[in-house]
């Protein structure tokens, strides 16, 4: 009676291609974005994340073609993110048919990027991405896929970023990435009840009861995963028929 | 064939490759004089609802709309320009519903915007609803909502209150959710559309 959770599969697109790396390097090809994202569409994953990766001049261009692609064969919305650093940027992808754009490192550079997007177009388009990482007991942001420390703790960076325009959080926690030991529930629960934006968790999903605990420990809105569904290791539908056991709302796919 | 009406305000990229997918054929109605080619019309929108309603005014074509006699549909932003009122941005809309259309309440319960798939209840008998399970999932994305009225409500969804996930009057249809990106549920709503 109420809210679906969401189950978001992310796809790491590295010049048109999909990789995913343990702990952000490593990077091992696993296949076709839009053939990927079609079949993740069919399990019945409630939206996509794809974090473009490529890093050439030729970015903005081929990113477009990506949207497009995906646009005019998927009927769920997707978010887009990586290399978003204007307007024009996110203007392009806005008209290419993305349903969301998500930003990370240029926000934490420039944090009025957060307003101008809002303002341009709509806070229910802009996602701030926030990779977090435990340094002397505290929660800092980093960048560039969590090798790089910022001075900003997370948890004041998130509030900032909610009220310069933030319409969701996509939250990462670096130390759990890869480690496919579980969410980071704890934190997630304490921005999930800080905040009045929806919050996406991410990093560390290795097994089905992860995604029970994350909804249950920390009532998130989503929770978003990259390798134990591209490699098979869960698949979508018999997630959600745990989920649905335990009586965590899902999509009625049917 | 379906005519959608553009005014400068969002993309509708996702929506022509909805309708691409289902054969449904459209055009592009930029000016009062492409109005009679079509039998049937949407109004699409997204972002800020006043600031829409102002791209409307100046695109000539407010008149036309509201004299519409055939199916017309307006998605998300599209629907609340049909309303009397919007609270985002204080703006009087096209009036074509005497309802508002009011910002929801945020809380840590209640999160805003209202993001997700959430369950659909017609709550009248309804051609656009047609082989659609009622408590079926739709995709929202928005902060601002129409009253739940009756008169004017067609389906319902829940968030921390009960408001219209769809309208109807007449000719005029309306729906909150985003039916380009609602699965296979959203696509059987475009597709009675396109049969109304």
């Amino acid at each position: 009676m109420s809210l679906a959770k969401r189950i978001i599969p992310c796809l790491d697109v590295k010049d048109g291609r999909t990789v995913k790396g343990v702990n952000f390097v490593d990077l091992r090809d696993a296949g076709d974005p839009v053939e990927l994202a079609w079949n993740y569409s069919n399990q019945g994953a409630d939206e996509l994340v794809f974090l473009d990766i490529t890093a050439t001049h030729e970015r903005r261009k081929t990113m477009v073609e990506l949207v497009k692609a995906v646009a005019r064969q998927i009927n769920i919305p997707f978010t887009i993110g990586g290399g978003i650093n204007e307007i024009a940027d996110a203007d392009a992808l806005l008209n290419a048919g993305a349903d969301k754009i998500s930003i990370n490192s240029a926000a934490v550079r420039n944090p009025a990027l957060i307003d101008e997007l809002a303002k341009a177009f709509g806070v229910q388009f802009v996602v701030v991405a926030v990779d977090t990482r435990h340094v002397d007991g505290k929660n800092i942001v980093h960048l560039n896929g969590g090798r790089i420390p910022t001075e900003k703790e997370t948890f004041d960076w998130i509030l900032e970023a909610e009220d310069r325009g933030a319409g969701e959080i996509l939250l990462t926690s670096m130390d759990h990435d890869g480690t496919k030991g579980g969410f980071d529930n704890q934190f997630l629960k304490q921005v999930n009840d800080a905040v009045h934006i929806p919050v996406i968790a991410s990093g560390g999903a290795g097994k089905v009861q992860d995604f029970v605990d994350v909804f249950e420990k920390a009532n998130v809105d989503a929770a978003l995963a990259a390798s134990v569904f591209h490699y098979g290791e869960i698949l979508i539908p018999d997630l959600k028929e745990v989920l649905k056991q335990n009586h965590i709302e899902i999509r009625n796919l049917s | 064939m379906i005519g959608i009406i553009r005014y400068g305000a969002g993309n509708i990229f996702s929506l022509t490759a909805a309708l691409d997918r289902l054969g449904i054929k459209y055009g592009m109605v930029h000016s009062e004089a492409d109005f009679e080619q079509f039998d049937r019309y949407i109004i699409p929108g997204v972002g800020h609802a006043g600031a829409a309603m102002n791209k409307l005014q100046q695109s000539g074509m407010v008149d036309k709309i509201k004299a519409i006699q055939k199916p017309t549909l307006g998605i998300c932003v599209g629907m609340q320009l049909l309303t009397a009122h919007s609270e985002e941005g204080d703006a009087n809309m096209l009036n074509l519903f005497p309802i508002k259309t009011k910002r929801f309440t945020d809380s840590s319960e209640y999160k805003v915007p209202h993001t997700g798939w959430n369950q659909v209840y017609s709550e009248k008998e309804n051609p656009l609803f047609k082989n659609i399970p009622i408590g079926s999932h739709f995709y929202f994305v928005h902060s601002y909502f129409i009253e739940f009225n009756p008169a004017y409500t067609l389906a319902s969804t829940n968030y921390s209150l009960k408001f219209s996930a769809s309208i109807w009057r007449d000719n005029f249809f309306g729906v909150q959710f985003h039916p380009e990106k609602s699965g296979k549920f959203g696509e059987t709503l475009l597709t009675n559309f396109s049969n109304l």
